[in-house]
């Protein structure tokens, strides 16, 4: 690996391994005043945050580098991991650099988490964003309006001042762009997976749960330039496959390490969704809290927690799979995901209507053994390399 | 996630009489799934939809058959035919990590669609998905819709986190209601809104669910004359499900309440399958569903020890009458969107945990269990965190157990038993006499 990529992947991965926040930490000693708001997968409006000078810190547990003690004890066995040490993360007293918390509307665990954190932590400010399912911008939309008036009212009384029109443009002007870097980048390694491998790839996207949004872009531009002078990486004889189920309690890099090594290029994921929610761009100019609105209305991701008013569940991942040109689909959920889970059947249908080869395996954020899945996944990618049609 | 079994028959050693609301419920019940059966002969319209933000009398004022697969899953839990239904609906691809409802719905469906009664349910002309405190009804009627290729009418009930009713998530849900159900209720029924019909039903509504409140806070009494967990979840039948706004549902309450005053100016305790309580030692709240598969089993436990339960959450879930609310004929669809923003399972944690202070408190209980079920995320996530809330603020000792809802491996008898009893035993040697006695 040249020095300059060197560089970036050893700094995303000691972002990726801060347990502790100190990059936030850092950013609000940085300035005066600065405020943190940390929000849970996958949807919230970040633009807001920025809008209000503040820094939205994307929480998605403590993979498998944080011994669960105290978290256990508030969540019963058959309940995901996720928040589990979510709360470790918080009595262990590594969040209180937050100064705020939003609970996007993805399932009942991690909405009844939003009632904990209330009850653990009275003195902060939470809030359950609850993101409308009616899609009518008559009736979803008049109402997310007003949720987001709200929320606007809220993070200004804990900023001390109001959220100017000005500064919600510059946020959404600043998120374009981040999601514009992120489709290049995905668009890359779709065309070329051996540049960007996933457990790669994965620290880079990883780093904009805690880097403000103008750094995040400026090192995935970095990211995206480097690693296509990497020499060493080329085409191999793999199978591409698109992975499914890991939008909100993260797969450990192990999982994904082992993924790559049994023999897959990852084409396309819905790992961190929340960063790529919004499909397009967000027009700047106009109303921007309607602007706002109307992007989620128009322009979100389909993913499980998501209605489809038009019952076409799975289509996305056909296309998906079409678009990537990918020869199979790996399921991987993490254990007791309602949304992944619930969901599974109807998109093995799907794919089953296409003739598109798939397998299924879950995992847990703390797993720890991969032996099973590699053999799994090995197979799974040996199948469509030896006795694929295609 | 809710709901309400058909009255069982006496299997108890003791003789027990019925009590003619147990009769009327039961041919209620039986009626209603005798006019499902015929719904394609009579040319009916069936609408599938969830306790939960029920919209009963809506459907009912479109002449609309309501069919609630929750109702269904747990009598076929009750009927010891859910685990075959699961099993079937894991052998197709359905995790065993989710909600067992969801898969003895589909199981059923895959094995013929017989409902409790033994009679096929017809199909579902629409399925009315009332997003209210249950993330999994999305997809149990997105995994339908798949099955079906019906229309889908999706109503989003917001989440009250902060125990609020904010007047934008009223307009919403009205909004929603106007331009979403109720056209597609005209489309599937024919028929136009109409909404004196609505209001005649409401105001039934009403009258009925005065009568339940007063029952159910008749267990303030000692000896309580109710049991208002195992035989709470029987007096919430009719108007959780088919019954609210009809004639037969007011006579069952007006019959069930005249039955109550009667145990109540007699100072008799509740009904069991074996016969009357005769002696009431421990009053008890519970939090979370009961398991259906060993429901008479489970109840047994708690009789055997002379423990009552006096106050419940389980039988809030279609509606919190208890707190005030009353659908009101003056402003229908507000009115019904104030009572799908109610129901208990969209409350958030704080509200839920000063709920169940109050009922502590309010009806005199020497304890609190929570039976925590494997298969609904909605009711179980922050269970652990409400008792240690609940010991802290009342000083009364909480008991934890784990069960399911429909699935018979979840169902550990011997464990539950043990738990009850030295639960119990631990209260009998903290107080050092006896309640009620």
């Amino acid at each position: 690996m040249k020095q300059a990529l060197g560089k970036i992947v050893q700094q995303a991965q000691q972002l990726y391994e801060d347990l502790d926040l100190a990059a936030v930490r850092a950013w609000k000693q940085a300035g005066a005043g600065r405020k943190a708001i940390g929000y849970m997968p996958m949807y919230v409006p970040r633009e807001l945050i920025h809008a209000a000078g503040m820094l939205p810190v994307g929480i998605v547990g403590a993979s498998d580098r944080l011994e669960i003690i105290r978290g256990d004890a508030y969540f019963q066995s058959y309940i995901c991991h996720i928040p589990r040490s979510t709360i470790e993360l918080a009595l262990s007293r590594r969040l209180d650099a937050l100064d705020g918390m939003l609970f996007p509307s993805i399932c009942d665990v991690i909405r009844n988490l939003s009632g904990m954190w209330t009850l653990l932590f009275p003195d902060r400010y939470v809030r359950y964003v609850d993101v409308p399912q009616n899609f009518d911008a008559r009736v979803g939309g008049a109402y997310w309006r007003r949720e987001l008036e709200q929320l606007r009212e809220d993070l200004s009384a804990l900023a001390g001042k109001p959220i100017e029109d000005a500064a919600l443009r510059a946020g959404i002007a600043a998120y374009n762009e981040n999601r514009r870097v992120i489709r290049l980048l995905l668009a890359a390694r779709s065309r070329q997976p051996w540049f960007y491998p996933i457990s790669e790839l994965y620290l880079f996207l990883r780093a904009g749960n805690v880097l403000p949004v103008e750094e995040h872009t400026a090192l995935l531009r970095d990211y995206l330039v480097q690693a296509q002078l990497e020499e060493d990486r080329r085409e191999q004889d793999r199978s591409r496959v698109v992975l499914v189920g890991m939008f909100c309690e993260q797969p450990p890099l192990g999982l994904l390490l082992t993924l790559e090594r049994a023999g897959c290029w990852v084409v396309d994921d819905d790992l961190l969704l929340g960063q790529r929610w919004i499909t397009g761009e967000i027009p700047v100019a106009g109303d921007p809290l309607e602007n706002l609105v109307q992007a989620f209305l128009e322009q979100s991701v389909s993913t499980a927690s998501r209605y489809e008013p038009q019952g076409r569940r799975g289509r996305w991942l056909v296309d998906s799979v079409r678009h990537h040109q990918a020869e199979g689909v790996i399921f991987c959920a993490p254990s007791f995901c309602d949304p992944a889970l619930l969901e599974q059947p109807m998109l093995v249908a799907a794919l089953e209507r296409e003739g598109i080869l798939h397998t299924q395996f879950k995992y847990s954020e703390d797993t720890g053994q991969f032996g099973a899945i590699r053999e799994q996944a090995g197979t799974f990618s040996d199948s469509i390399r030896l006795w694929s049609e295609a | 996630m809710s709901a309400t079994p058909t009255p069982a028959k006496n299997g108890g050693s003791g003789s027990i009489q019925k009590e003619r609301s147990m009769v009327l419920q039961k041919d209620m019940i039986a009626g209603h799934y005798d006019a499902l059966e015929q719904a394609k002969e009579s040319g009916r319209k069936v609408v599938y939809t969830f306790v939960p933000g029920n919209l009963t009398e809506l459907l009912r004022s479109f002449d609309l058959l309501p069919n609630l697969p929750e109702i269904n899953a747990l009598q076929s839990g009750m009927r010891k035919l859910s685990g075959d239904f699961i099993q079937e609906a894991e052998k197709l691809g359905h995790s065993e990590d989710v909600c067992t409802y969801v898969k003895c719905d589909i199981g059923m469906l895959k094995k013929g669609n017989l409902g409790p009664t033994g009679k096929k349910l017809p199909p579902p002309d629409l399925l009315l998905l009332s997003y209210t405190g249950c993330f999994t009804f999305m997809k149990w009627f997105e995994l339908l819709r798949h099955e079906y290729d019906c229309p889908v009418a999706m109503l989003h009930v917001p989440y009250q986190s902060d125990g609020q009713i904010h007047p934008h998530h009223r307009d919403y849900i009205v909004e929603q209601l106007r331009s979403e159900v109720i056209p597609k209720l005209e489309q599937v029924s024919g028929r136009g809104y109409d909404e004196e019909r609505l209001q005649q039903s409401l105001a039934l509504s009403a009258q009925a669910e005065d009568d339940l409140v007063w029952v159910l806070e008749s267990a303030k009494n000692v000896p309580s004359p109710i049991d208002a967990y195992f035989g709470g979840v029987y007096y919430i039948g009719p108007l959780f499900s088919a019954f609210r706004g009809t004639p037969e549902g007011v006579e069952y309450y007006r019959t069930l309440r005249g039955e109550i005053e009667e145990r109540v100016r007699e100072k008799r305790g509740p009904i069991t399958p074996d016969g009357p309580m005769a002696e009431e030692r421990y009053r008890l709240v519970v939090e979370g569903p009961p398991n259906w598969t060993s429901f008479r089993e489970f109840w047994k436990m708690f009789y055997d020890e002379a423990a009552v339960v006096v106050a419940s959450s389980y039988t809030k879930v279609g509606g919190l009458y208890d707190r005030g609310f009353r659908h009101d004929p003056a402003r229908p669809l507000e009115s019904l969107a104030d009572y799908c923003l109610g129901c208990y399972t969209n409350l958030g944690l704080p509200s839920r945990v000063g709920l169940l202070e109050s009922y502590i408190r309010e009806y005199r209980a020497d304890g609190f269990l929570i039976n925590s079920v494997k298969s609904c995320n909605s009711f179980s996530v922050g269970q652990l965190l409400i008792l240690r809330q609940l010991e802290e603020r009342t000083k009364v000792p909480g008991c934890f157990i784990e069960s399911d809802l429909v699935d018979p491996r979840y169902f550990s008898s011997a464990n539950i038993k043990n738990r009850i009893e030295s639960y119990l035993q631990m209260l009998e040697q903290k107080r050092g006499v006896r309640v009620g006695t």
